[in-house]
This record gives structure tokens, sequence and C-alpha cells, in this order.
């Protein structure tokens, strides 16, 4: 059992660890020994965190090739370990109430159950819960992989648990669990996060030199990795949950780095909110999911071995799945949730290229990842050739795409064409090509984190501007920002050999093939994902060609970034450029590639338990070769259309369709305008006023009415029947009548005070002397 | 001192209950003008008493949590068969402990911060007679006695409003005692009305206000109506306190008028009184009106949830912003409880716990923003971050606590909440909502609530926004009186901080208390109310 499988955690502490010592030590650090001591820190600790995810995935790599046989003690113990306290049955006799405190006996590692005699109290515990496990007939069998399954490498301990386990009428007990879940997928999100954390960490050291909240920025950004490594590692729906929640608060910090602004600030409320609309959807997702599976665990091995089996409810699984999409839409830019993320770009520009393109945003493409059964169950992905979540990806990816051709503002173009690329690999997840999808985003994170990181060094050399129109001719100051950028570009627009041109070329296949092994096709995907291989291409070549190319048109005189900035770059720029080859397919055409090369990437990551039984797509030569055609037109439009000096807005002005098209895109689809205007206007407008004004005009009107008739009745009473009747009566007792009357002003005046203090006073007093009589 | 002895002069329960009592006694005794001795007696009252809390803590048995310890059952009215019994379970603990800990850190608090028109000495009091009050009404197990220590709450606090509060004190502090006695004066009905209908099994009047004894009888002899009339009295009663939607119109004024410390307490402890009623008296005595009442207390629970979020974003004033933002948490609250499950009582719980610390810190804020600024108006605040930054960033904090950010404390009062709300007892039981069964109904109470979070996040964003990010407004811009976090307000608001986020990281720490009682309890309604 290699030894870091199930220690994972640390990845997660290490970065916490280095919050906690920033917040508290920062300010005095950098006092004492300036920016560099702060951001060392961060840059040590993301360090070993990198190195550990390294090692991490070499132990997975081992364990995928020489997994435990199945039927084996030590499988059996795996299997216990990762669906854990999932078991509807309760496995061990829990009394919900004894079992509370023994927090730490719920603790199941792998290492305890095979070595027998080893830890005697977790030694009972888990061999219940593998009893269970291998008792629970159903389990696994679903899935029906000819394969063996290579089972993940769980770690949980309960963090609380409330309820009577098996009560009659009412809710068995809620357990909430925290862990780690290592696996393919989650090695390979420890790897980006961490290789792009630490680049972004030590690009910083130069891009934000001298800020002047230096320190909160490096605390945001370990805190930032904390959360999403705790996010990625998480073993249930909860857990991710509170990740996701973490990381969108580091979001709205970053963003609202310079919050002298309103502009960030309004930009990182945006970003918030949105994301919290979406999270309306998740945390019921979260609901759903929990209920259909049983109401005994969040775990999401758990949820997906329910979603696989015959039984499961059908229609509360789309249910869950379009709820759990929501959060999808906000988090990672799909439509028509996605225009925070543009505005999103306010933030430094580091922090852009790790929360806002290669790390955060698909956090929710990795949901679907993870939750991949409760997806391809609700949605049917395995029999249809069109639905929700397939379309939204595919109209995603043309929405975003469309819209970078009208930005001059380099970084918004490399925002929408995030949310395209985001759209290309939820997409990639509709049409049942998991691993496509998966991969998309492994290769998208290195380009798209250097093109930005790329704009970065470019506004660094250009007085801080991201308009490409103050650009221009900048390749022959920049050598090393152009051509990382230039390769980064090219990968992006799928160009043969580099990263980009694989992993598309797999979504598009996949959309082709479908995932029941050619059964059901996605077409509309298909031509959806080959009109954005153009797009993605045109839009990027206009980008290279305004800021690299032509002659400079900005003041001052540009110069290359440092190295502190340049290394980084370089090193994704090389990932952009190779990473492709670690998926490669089986058969090019005619050229059949060595087993022990091709699929690397399937065979590593994709997860073979609890997982449905997709077919992957193959290479198709003439799909690839269209793909490519498309991108290389892209490209040569693209640039061409500047070549000549005619720019597309050019176009606009001649053509009234196109200035019609144009003004809509500029407009951005006028989505800001009804969010922002009708809806968040109107809500904390009219409605919020017309709210309060019900408040405080009706319903306290009605409070106040009391107190006045009250008031009223009073005062009659005094003045007829006290004054004109009793008065009247107790006639020439003027001293008496003068005395009551103002002590019954004196009440109506608003003091009470003496007599309820009388009151009250005598009733404490009567409490005392009650008790001490009797 | 010894916790399980049963004797009155021998239960550390006494002492805590009576001790700030005591203190307020002696402080009477001295003359106003020695305002450092008031302010020292005061603090080292509420220190000793939050020490014997420790004590108890101390003594407490977890693993029995399910069992009323601590009980103290003795004679005290006997012409109506009111005994003086007190106790503490895992439902009154965390709230006794609250109450123990929020006192002393008002009185730090007010060391530097005694509101115009000054005279310490009476304001220290009235907190110390506010503290018995609240400690009382959570360990008093008769219903009389519950009733006396409600009721011995509200004067304090009246004062506190009506004597230090701001330019409307008058008409908020009066509103605030009417309103509440109005409830009250329900509330003593219901009391007694449970006290002449319960009967034996044996058929002879059972005549006692145990909440005990009327929880094991469950209300089982009264029919059916007057059940549900009976509960409707403690419904208003209680529900005035919580405030729930549409009893609701007392608290913005209160709050607002309040002094900072008033403001404070009200929040944290007062507001609890109302759903610990719930949890405590109305749902175990009477189980099967409690399922009838759950869909109405749901249905308003989200009105409040929604309406108040609403009130929120419409407010030009902090402290009324925060004041609302009440309504909208005891939703959760109220939800969670009106699910009748263990989880949904767990979470609320948990609720009134978060909601007082972070609430109360937040009004900790307002208080200390006026204070600073002289005005809470928010179109004139702004830049807080650059004028008082550790001020600032503890705002930021508070407003991710309160917005339900999972990491801090709120989140684990309001998503459990809602999660109960997929599944609330009785499921298939029609309720008086079209007919509709429980179910139907809480889930759409479920996704209305998952809706509010994101108004939640709205108001105090926008208020964040607005009060904190930016450049500080001209008029305030090199003002000598802006400073930042000084070392009262240090001292009372840390201890709140930690709180928030250690029971966001490791919630069990009440969950843990909780659940022994709760879920013990739950079955055994569920068993009362039978089958469905």
């Amino acid at each position: 059992m290699p030894y870091l499988l199930d220690k994972a955690y640390l990845l997660p502490l290490i970065m916490a660890g280095s919050f906690l010592v920033i917040l508290l030590f920062g300010k005095k650090l950098l006092r004492v020994a300036g920016e560099k001591a702060v951001a060392a820190v961060g840059v040590l600790a993301v360090a070993v965190c990198f190195v550990l995810a390294l090692v991490i995935a070499g132990q997975w790599i081992q364990r995928v090739d020489h997994p435990p046989v199945e039927g084996s003690p030590e499988f059996a113990a795996a299997k216990a370990a990762c669906l854990g306290a999932s078991e509807p049955e309760g496995a061990h006799e829990k009394g919900g109430v004894g079992e509370r405190n023994g927090a730490e006996h719920g603790d199941s590692t792998v290492e305890d159950a095979p070595s027998v005699g080893g830890s005697e109290h977790a030694m009972g515990i888990a061999e219940g819960e593998s009893a269970a496990a291998l008792a629970e007939p159903s389990s696994g069998e679903s899935t029906g992989g000819a394969h063996s399954e290579v089972l993940p490498v769980c770690k949980t301990i309960t963090w609380f648990e409330t309820g009577v386990a098996n009560g009659p009428t009412i809710l068995p007990g809620i357990k909430f669990e925290v862990g780690t879940l290592v696996d393919g997928l989650s090695v390979m999100m420890l790897v980006t996060v961490g290789l792009i954390s630490l680049l972004v960490h030590v690009y910083s050291i130069e891009y934000l030199r001298g800020d002047r909240r230096f320190v909160h920025y490096y605390a945001f950004l370990s805190l930032f990795t904390a959360s999403m490594l705790f996010y990625v590692l998480g073993t249930n729906t909860l857990q991710m949950l509170v990740g996701w929640e973490l990381v969108g608060l580091c979001s709205f910090g970053l963003i609202g780095h310079w919050w002298e602004e309103k502009k960030n600030t309004d930009a990182a409320l945006k970003a918030f909110l949105t994301n919290r609309v979406g999270d309306t959807g998740l945390i019921i997702g979260v609901v759903v999911t929990f209920f259909a599976a049983g109401a005994t665990s969040f775990n999401v091995l758990h949820i997906n071995e329910y979603a696989l089996s015959a039984n499961a409810n059908k229609t509360l699984l789309l249910v869950g799945a379009l709820c759990l999409f929501a959060g999808v839409t906000s988090k990672s830019g799909q439509f028509p949730l996605h225009t925070w993320l543009p505005d999103a770009m306010a933030g430094p520009t580091p922090v852009s290229a790790l929360i806002h393109a290669a790390t955060m945003v698909v956090a929710g493409v990795y949901l679907i990842a993870r939750l991949y059964a409760v997806f391809y169950g609700g949605l049917e992905i395995g029999s249809s050739s069109l639905h929700y979540v397939a379309f939204i990806g595919g109209l995603t990816t043309i929405i975003g795409g469309a819209l970078a051709f009208v930005q001059y503002d380099l970084k918004k173009v490399l925002a929408y064409s995030t949310i395209s690329q985001l759209g290309y690999m939820v997409m990639a997840l509709g049409v049942g090509a998991w691993t496509a999808g998966v991969f998309h985003l492994f290769t998208h994170a290195m380009f798209k984190a250097c093109l930005f990181l790329g704009a970065g060094s470019v506004s660094h050399a250009c007085h801080h501007t991201f308009d490409m129109r103050e650009m221009g001719g900048l390749k022959k100051y920049m050598p090393v920002t152009h051509a990382t950028f230039l390769v980064s570009t090219l990968a992006l627009a799928g160009i043969f050999p580099f990263a980009g041109f694989w992993s598309k070329d797999e979504i598009l296949a996949g959309s082709l093939h479908g995932p029941s092994g050619g059964e059901n096709a996605y077409y509309l995907m298909l031509v959806m994902g080959l009109i954005t291989a153009f797009l993605t291409a045109a839009y990027m070549g206009r980008a290279y060609y305004l800021t690299f190319l032509g002659e400079y048109r900005g003041h001052g005189h540009p110069h290359e970034s440092p190295k502190v900035m340049t290394v980084p770059l370089v090193i994704l720029g090389f990932m952009g450029a190779v990473i492709g080859f670690v998926n490669f397919p089986g058969h090019i055409g005619p050229i059949t590639i060595p087993e022990n090369l091709a699929h690397r990437f399937e065979h590593y990551v994709q997860p073979t338990f609890a997982f449905p039984s997709i077919e992957v797509a193959p290479f198709t030569l003439w799909l690839a070769g269209l793909s490519l055609v498309l991108a290389v037109g892209g490209l040569v439009i693209g640039i061409g259309y500047y070549l000549k000096g005619r720019p597309l807005a050019g176009l606009t002005e001649r053509n009234p369709l196109a200035r019609a098209g144009y003004q809509f895109l500029v407009n951005k689809y006028y989505l800001d305008w009804l969010y922002e205007d009708v809806i968040a206007d109107s809500t904390k407008g009219a409605i919020a006023r017309a709210m309060y004004w019900v408040n405080q005009n009706i319903i306290d009107a009605i409070v106040n009415l009391f107190g006045a008739g009250a008031l009223a009745i009073g005062r009659g009473l005094y003045r007829y029947v006290d004054q004109g009747v009793v008065d009247g009566l107790v006639n020439g007792s003027g001293m008496v009548s003068e005395e009551s009357g103002q002590f019954l002003r004196r009440i109506q005046t608003g003091k009470v005070q003496q007599y309820a203090a009388l009151l009250f006073g005598s009733a404490v007093a009567l409490v005392f002397v009650l008790f001490i009589v009797s | 001192m010894d916790f399980n002895s049963g004797q009155f002069w021998s239960s550390p329960i006494t002492y805590a209950v009576f001790l700030p009592a005591v203190g307020a006694l002696v402080m009477l005794l001295i003359p106003r003008q020695q305002e450092m001795t008031h302010k020292v007696l005061a603090l080292i009252t509420s220190l000793v008493t939050l020490g014997i809390g420790i004590y108890i803590l101390t003594q407490f048995d977890y693993s029995a949590g399910s069992r009323l310890q601590g009980v103290v059952d003795t004679n005290w009215i006997d012409a109506i068969n009111a005994r003086y019994i007190v106790g503490l379970d895992g439902i009154s603990l965390p709230l006794f402990a609250l109450t123990l800990l929020v006192v002393p850190l008002c009185v730090i608090y007010s060391m530097d911060h005694i509101p115009a028109p000054g005279n310490a000495k009476a304001f220290l009091i009235l907190i110390l007679v506010l503290e018995t009050g609240m400690l009382g009404s959570f360990v008093a197990i008769d219903l009389v006695l519950f009733f006396v220590f409600f009721e011995v709450v509200l004067l304090p606090m009246y004062f506190l409003i009506g004597v230090w509060g701001g330019e409307q004190r008058q008409y908020a502090s009066i509103k605030f005692f009417l309103y509440t006695l109005f409830g009250s004066a329900l509330m003593i009905v219901a009391f007694l009305a449970l006290y002449f209908l319960t009967k034996n099994p044996d058929g002879s009047a059972a005549q006692t206000f145990d909440i005990r004894q009327l929880q094991a009888l469950s209300g089982s002899s009264i029919g059916r109506t007057t059940q549900l009339l009976i509960f409707g009295g403690m419904f208003v009663g209680f529900g005035i306190k919580v405030p729930m939607f549409p009893f609701h119109t007392w608290l913005p004024d209160a709050h607002t008028q309040a002094p900072t410390v008033g403001s404070v307490i009200l929040a944290a402890v007062l507001l609890k009184l109302g759903t610990y009623g719930f949890v405590r008296i109305a749902i175990p005595v009477l189980p099967e009106a409690a399922q009838s009442w759950a869909p109405i207390i749901g249905l308003l629970a989200v009105i409040g949830i929604i309406y108040g979020a609403l009130c929120c974003l419409a407010q030009t004033d902090m402290k009324r912003l925060i004041a609302f933002s009440s309504v909208a948490h005891m939703g959760y609250v109220m939800l969670g409880i009106a699910t009748l499950t263990p989880f949904g009582i767990n979470a609320a719980i948990f609720g009134m716990v978060a909601h007082g610390l972070i609430t109360g810190m937040l009004f900790f804020l307002a208080g200390s923003t006026k204070e600073r600024y002289h005005t809470l108006e928010i179109r004139r605040l702004g830049g807080l971050l650059k004028s008082a930054p550790r001020m600032g960033w503890i705002l930021g904090f508070c407003s991710m606590a309160s917005l339900g950010l999972p990491g801090l404390a709120g989140f684990w009062g309001e998503f459990p909440a809602i999660l109960s709300s997929y599944n609330p007892a009785n499921p298939t039981r029609a309720t008086v909502l079209f007919g509709w069964s429980n179910e139907v109904v809480f889930r759409i109470f479920m996704v209305l609530a998952a809706i509010g979070t994101v108004l939640a996040a709205g108001y105090l964003l926008y208020l964040y926004q607005r009060v904190a990010f930016g450049e500080p407004k001209e008029e305030f811009a090199d003002d000598p009186h802006i400073h930042d976090v000084n070392a009262f307000e240090w001292v009372s608001w840390v201890p709140l901080l930690v709180g928030i986020v250690l029971l966001g990281v490791y919630p069990n720490i009440v969950f843990s208390v909780t659940n022994e009682t709760v879920a013990p309890a739950v079955q055994q309604i569920a068993a009362a109310v039978g089958g469905g």
C-alpha cells in the first residue's frame, strides 16, 4: 500500500497552515523581511504540496497498474473504507447516541483492515463495514465493467452525527464525514491545482510587487489553494459544498482585491451573488441526491452506486442532476449565469489565471465528473441524443466564443474564451465523453493559465493596460512572452500537435459516437463544437494579431518581463505544447500507437468503480481533419482580416445586419442588463421597498392601531366615565380626582416605569418570599 | 456546590441564576457616583457567574444528555402546585452557556461604552437582572417558574431601550413591552389551560405545571380543538418573542433604538427565549397539536426568511438592516423546528447559538460604527476598511458568517434546516395548506428557504460594499474619532469571533450536546403522534 494515497489530507492542511501563518504573521514578516519572505511562505507550502501531489500521482499510477484483486481482503477493506458509512442497514450497532462520542472510532482507513491484529480499535469497525459491503449484493455489479475495478483510496473521519439510527417514523441518523477520496480524477486535479498554484505564487512575486495588500493577497492565495484541494478531495457532497463555497469566498476576496474602486467591488459582488444563485440549486441538489440515495450518506461513491443500481429513481436523479447543474451553471460560467466571469477580470491577473481559468471555474465540471453516474442516469446520456446539460454546454461554447470577438480588452477575450471552453467541457460530459471532458479540463488549465499569465506579462510591459488597441508589435519587445503566448494560442485553437487539438478532437469524436458504442450520436453538439473550433481559432488569431503583430500603438517602451514571470510562462507553454500526448488515441488513421503509450490519461484517470460503462469514441480521421481545417481557417481569417487593414469593426459599420449583431454582442446579449437593471434592481429597489412599505404601513400599522385603539378607549373611559360619572359622584373631592388624573396621565404619556417596576419588583419579591416560606 | 445534589442551596444552578441578581442588589447600595466600582462589580459578578457556568459544564454528564441533570425540585407555591424545578439538558445547555458568555462580554464592552445619558450603576444593574431572568428561563422546568423568569427579562430590557435608547426610544420601548406582554398574556392562559385540562391516565386532574409530567402525559386527555387552541396561545406568545412574521414589527424598532449592549443581548439571547419555548414546552407538551401547526409554522418561517431579507434590502440604516436580518435568520430556526425531525431541531438549536454569536457580533459592530461616525446611515458610510481596517475585516468576517458561509457557524443552522425540510416528520399527513401533504409543502419551503440564502448574501454584501469598501466619504476622511478596534472591543469581541469559527469548523461541539436530548425527544413526539 503506497503510503501517501491515504494521506492526501496533508495537502489542504499544509495550505491552511500557510494561510494561517501569513494571516497572523504576514504583516510582521513584511516589516522585518520584506515581501519576498511573505511570498516565500506561500511558495514553499505550495511547492511541498505540488511535490506531494506528484508523488501521490505516481503512487496512484502504481495502484492502477497493480490493483488489489477483487475478492481479496485488501479489496474489501478499500471498498469498505470508500462506502464506509453508507450502508443503509447500519452495519455496526450504532445507538446513534452512544456512537457519537467515538468520532475517532469512525476513523476507518484502508490500512487498518488488512493488517489483522494491527490497531485493535479500528479493526472491529472496518471489519463490520467490509462485511456489510460484501453482504450488499448489487454493489458495483451494475457497472458491468469487464475490466477489474480499481478502487479509490478513501479515508474519512466522522465530523458529526445526529438523530437516532433507524428510528421508526423519523429520519435516521444524519452523519457528516470529512475525508479524502483519492482516485485518478482527484489526483489529476491535485497535480493541476498544485502546478498552477505554484506557478502563480511565483509569478505574483513580481506582478504584485509593491502592492498595497501584498500580504492579504498571499493569504487569500493560500486559502484558495487549501479550499480547492479540500473540494477536490471531498468524499461527499456536503464536504464538496463546503469547499465550493470557500473557493467562492476567495474568488470574491481576490476579485475585490483593489476594493477602493467601485468597479472592482461591483465585480466581486456580482461574482458572489451570481454564484449564490447557482448555489441554491447546488444545495437542493445535494439534499435531493442525499435523500434519493437512501438518506444515509452524502458519500459520492455511495450516491453514484445508487444512481447506477437498477432500482434508482430516475425522476429523482433527473431533479438532482438538474439542481446540481444549476450550481455548475454559475460556477463554471455556463449560459445563462456566465455573466460574472468576464467582470471577474477586475482582479489581479495571476488570480484570473489560477481561479478564473484553470481551477475554480472548473469546479463545476469536476462536480459533474465526480457525480457522473447521477448525471448519466438522470439525463439518460447513454441513450439520448439531446438533453439539457449537453445543450447548455454547446450553447455556452458558441455564446462565449462569439462574445470574445467584440472585446478589445485582452483579458476579456480570454475570459469569454474560458466560458466557451468550459462549455466545451460540459458538453463533453453531456455527450458521454467523460475522459474527453476531463482531459480538456486538464489541457485547458495549462494553456489558458499560460495565456492569462502572458496577458499579465504584456500588461506589465504596457503600463498596466489590457486594451489591445494600445498594444501591437510586442513580438519583438517580448520574445519569451510572445513565444509562449503563440504556443498556447495554437493549443487553444486546436492546431496539431498542440494539447488542445487532442482534447478537443476527443470531444468532437465523442459527440459523433456517443457513449454507447455508436448507438446514439449527439449531432447538434458536434455541429456546435465544430462552429466553436472555428470561432476559437478566429478570435485567438485576432487577439494574437492585435497584441503581438503590427506596430506598437501604446506609450513608452515595452520590455520583456523578468525571469520570475517568464519561467512560469515557459513551463506552462511547454505543457500546452506536449501535454496532449498523454492521451494518444489507439489508432490515428493507419498508424497504430503502442498500447503502453495510448490512452494513458484515460487509463489512469477514468474511474472504474461506481461509474457507468462508457465506450470511448475512436479517433476519427476525417473529423480531426475537418476540425483542423476549421481551426486553421479561423486563424487565417482572424489574422488575415487585420493584415489587410480591414478590421472587424469596419464590417459592422458597412453592413446593417452585422452592425445589429455587433450591438447584440457588445451588449452581451443584454443579459447584464436583464440581471442587473431588471432583476437585481427591482429586487433591491421596487420589490424590497414595497415589502418594507407593507411592513411599515400595514403590518406595523395594525400594531399601532391596536395601541391607538387601547389609548382611545382609555381616554374615553377617563373623560366620560372617570371624570364625568365617577368624579361627578365624588362631588367636592377635587384633590383626589386631580391626583388620580395625574396618575393616569402619567401612564398615558408613556411613563409606565414606576407602575411596571412596582409590579415586577413585587413579582420577583413574591417568588423569593414564597420560596423561602415554603 | 454539588451539581447533582438536588438541593437548592448546594446546586450550582441556583448560584448561577441568582448571583447576578445578588450582585445587582449589592450595587444598589453603592452610590452612583462611584462608576468604576459599579463597573468592576458588574464585571466580577458576571465573570463569577460564568465561572460557575463553566463548573456546571464540567459537571454535566454529556453521555446522558437526554436526562435532565442538576435537577432541583422543591415546593414553591403550594396553593397552585407550582414548584421550583430547574435543570439542564442538551437543549438548554447550549443556550445557558451562550447567555453566560454574552453577558460578561457586554459588561466588558460597557466599560468604556456607557451610552447617553450615562448612569453606569442603573445600566449595569439592569443587565445583571436581565441575566438572572435569561438564565432562569433556560433552566426552569416548571411553567409558572418559566413564566416568572420570562417576564423578569422583559422589564430591564424595557428600561434599557427606554432610557438609553435612540431618538424614538419611548415608542420603541413601549411597543416592545406591550407587544411582548400581550404574548405573555396568551401564553399564561395556555399554561393555565394545560394545568386545568391535563388529566392523568386514571382520569384524575393532573393539576401540574411540571413540564416533565405534562410532557409524559402529552396532552392526550385534551380534546383536539382545545389542544390546537392551547398551542395557538403558546404559538403567539413564543412567536412574538422569536419574532415570527407577522409578529415581528416590534423588533426593528426595539433593535434600532436600543443601546448597543441592549441590541446584542436582545439578538443573542432574548429572541432565543421564543424558539426555546417551542422546543422546550410547546412541542413536547402538545405533540399532536404541534404536528397540526407545523405547516403553518413552516409557512410563516419561510415567509419570514424571504420577507425579512427583502425588507433588509430596503433599509438605509445599518442597524435596522441587521435587525431585519434577524427576522430572516430566525426563520431558518423556526423552519428547522417545524420539520419536527431530529436533524431539524438540532439545527434549530445550532442556529440559535450561531445567530446569537453572529448577530450579537454584528450589533457590537454597528454600535462601534455609530460611536465613531455618529450615524448609521449607510449612504454616508464607506471606506471602513481604510479608516479602521481591523474593524472592516471583522465586519466582513461577520457578514460572511451571517450569510451562511460554510466553515463558519451560520451555515450549520441554515443548511440542515433546508435539508430537513426535504423530509419532514409524518411526510404523508395532509396539511391545512390546500390539503397538500407535509412532504409537498415542506419541499416548497425548502426551495424558498434556499432562495433566501441568495437574498441574504445580497443584503449583507451590499451593506458590506457600501460600508467597508471604497474610499471614506469626505466628511469622515480625516475624522480623528474614527479609530480602529480598541482594547475593550477586542476583549469583548474575540470570544464571539472564536466561537463563530470554532462552531463553524467543528459543529459537533453543539450537535453532540443537543442530539442527546433532541433525538429521544423527537422519537417520543413521534410516538405520541402515532404512526402517521
